[in-house]
């Protein structure tokens, strides 16, 4: 066995948090991308920048952040204390939620752009056709807008298959829990593990290229549409 | 704005809608029946008009009603998709995802009836092409794919913006002819935005001519292309249409004889039957005026008329006179000095020297 149970472990928390964070992301950041691409309202340009913050914040600022909020003492942690759930901070889901925010620009901006290069047209002409809005969306935006929600599924995946520095504000390093592949790596290159790190180094290596390459091979696609 | 009793035949609209550089100010009582040209230079508001009276544009204080229902006034806004219209936009705009099968049944009643869409699909020539991709159609083929769509949702009244402005006009040609027999049997009213008096000519029944958000006139089709006193919309273009019947053929000089109220008229010989009917088009740079009857003239259609007014045109050396063929119409372009020579004052009698008619049918 070229991995240890531990790095396997990892890998698994890792498919599982980013597959769990892009179904969330595909939910809420498809409204978003719509009203971003459709909206004329003033608030566009705020909510647009506050969407790509995660894009230029060092992630351990995002974390930072987060952990105040999720903490005993922050609003998130006293509103799920209250729930009954305790603090989220060194908890998986408390890492869904902080990979949600670092993620949210990667479902949202490819999505937005596809939904703003569709124009109104498709939408004026389903509404002709007697197509309500809500009809409308499903029956010609979701379909027009598929490449953009492929790259954006894909990108954010990928992207929080990738992520670090959250990851160690938020979740700690908590084997089964909060220690994905990322984290397991700095364990390995902690512990002079450089064998083992190699691998799941290289495991990730082929993985982010695969992900690359699918994308650069659909692109032509996503053109025609 | 002045408030009129909505009616339950014909299209009222009442609107008013101001952009930073452009103002549409619109009152129209239109026709039930038949076709509507909303005519004018691009930028004129026929467009915006359009899409208003379609729901796709919302003017606040608009009052639209068609055939008695009511589509907007001061408290209801009924949205485009709860309106019972169909809409032919400039391009196409089929479906890119879907089939033309599938683009055509997404806009028909639940019932979807198959016999319903391939009769539609016959009508309008695309019966082979229902299992095609909309890219792979040419332009002309969307267009009567989209005309096809828009009639499935079995409208109260079709909406058409330009859908001939995007093709060349060889696809022009080849989508003319559904559009002229879409006139001939549609039941519903059909309002045509163009900005080509060739279209308009043979398509229209009504004409509202439009220019900076205004409309300058609105009234049947050969009233308003015979009246001089509006701004020269059409310039080098004026003239009349004719709805004629064909009377008789002569085997012999190969010609047929067109009769309309005041007169007749000799074309090269038509391959219709006596008793068809046929528009024309008589351009006004194609009449010339003469006090008494030419016999030694190589021109066959002379008709007798009176004249009823004149008017300037864009070149000061000519005049545009209005005639009166026992009721019908025509236009004459003539120069100012034929007009000062043969003293053509309102109430004299001339014989019109018709050297082309444009058959339109």
């Amino acid at each position: 066995m070229l991995l240890t149970d531990n790095d396997l472990q990892a890998i698994w928390l890792t498919v599982r948090l980013a597959g769990i964070v892009t179904l969330i992301l595909l939910v809420i950041g498809t409204p978003i991308a719509w009203w971003l691409a459709r909206s004329r309202s003033w608030w566009k340009g705020p909510v647009g920048a506050v969407v790509a913050l995660p894009l230029v914040l060092p992630p351990s600022v995002l974390g930072f952040y987060l952990l105040l909020a999720m903490g005993p003492n922050g609003p998130v942690g006293k509103f799920t204390d209250w729930l009954g759930l305790g603090a989220l901070p060194f908890t998986f889901w408390g890492l869904v939620i902080a990979s949600v925010f670092y993620s949210l620009p990667f479902m949202v901006q490819p999505v937005q752009n596809a939904f703003e290069a569709m124009g109104e047209r498709p939408l004026e002409a389903a509404a002709t056709l007697r197509a309500s809005p809500l009809a409308a969306f499903f029956k010609v935006a979701l379909p027009l807008a598929l490449p953009g929600f492929l790259t954006a599924g894909i990108l954010t995946f990928a992207h929080t298959v990738g992520e670090f520095g959250v990851v160690l504000m938020i979740g700690g390093n908590i084997p089964g829990v909060t220690r994905v592949a990322s984290v397991q790596i700095y364990d390995h290159v902690e512990a002079l593990e450089y064998l083992h790190a190699h691998r799941l180094s290289a495991v990730m290596l082929v993985f982010s290229f695969l992900v690359l390459l699918a994308l650069y091979v659909w692109r032509p696609d996503s053109k025609k549409a | 704005m002045p408030q009129t009793a909505p009616k339950n035949v014909g299209i009222q609209i009442q609107l008013s809608l101001a952009y930073p550089a452009f103002r549409l100010e619109v009152d129209l009582d239109l026709p039930g029946r038949g076709v509507t040209a909303l005519f004018g230079h691009s930028g004129s508001g026929k467009t915006t008009l359009l899409r208003c009276l379609a729901g796709l544009e919302r003017a606040p204080q608009a009052r639209i009603h068609v055939n008695g229902q009511c589509w907007q006034d001061g408290r209801h806004f009924v949205p485009t998709h709860k309106r019972a219209l169909g809409y032919v936009f400039q391009e196409a705009s089929l479906f890119p995802h879907l089939s033309v099968r599938k683009n055509l049944t997404f806009g028909q009643p639940a019932s979807k009836d198959k016999t319903e869409l391939e009769a539609m699909a016959e009508r309008l020539g695309i019966a082979h092409l229902l299992d095609r991709e909309p890219e792979r159609l040419s332009g002309g083929e969307r267009q009567r794919v989209a005309i096809a769509r828009a009639l499935l949702t079995r409208p109260q009244i079709l909406l058409m913006d330009e859908p001939l402005a995007a093709l060349d006009l060889k696809r022009k040609q080849e989508i003319l002819p559904y559009l002229e027999r879409l006139h001939d049997e549609l039941e519903i009213p059909l309002v045509y935005v163009s900005h080509s008096p060739d279209e308009v000519a043979r398509l229209a029944d009504h004409l509202v001519l439009m220019n900076e958000g205004q409309v300058v006139a609105s009234g049947p089709l050969q009233e308003t292309l015979a009246r001089i006193d509006l701004p020269a919309a059409f310039a080098d273009d004026a003239g009349v249409v004719l709805d004629t019947t064909l009377g008789a053929h002569d085997e012999e000089d190969r010609l047929s004889r067109l009769d309309f109220p005041g007169g007749h008229l000799f074309v090269s010989q038509q391959s219709r039957p006596i008793g068809h009917k046929l528009r024309c088009r008589i351009h006004a740079r194609d009449v010339s005026l003469a006090l008494e009857k030419q016999h030694d003239t190589s021109i066959l259609n002379l008709v007798p008329a009176h004249v009823t007014g004149y008017a300037d045109t864009d070149n000061p050396a000519n005049v545009l006179v209005r005639l009166d063929a026992s009721g019908t119409p025509l236009l004459a372009r003539i120069t100012r000095r034929s007009l000062r020579i043969l003293d053509l004052q309102p109430g004299k009698p001339v014989w019109a020297q018709i050297k082309a008619v444009a058959l339109l049918d």
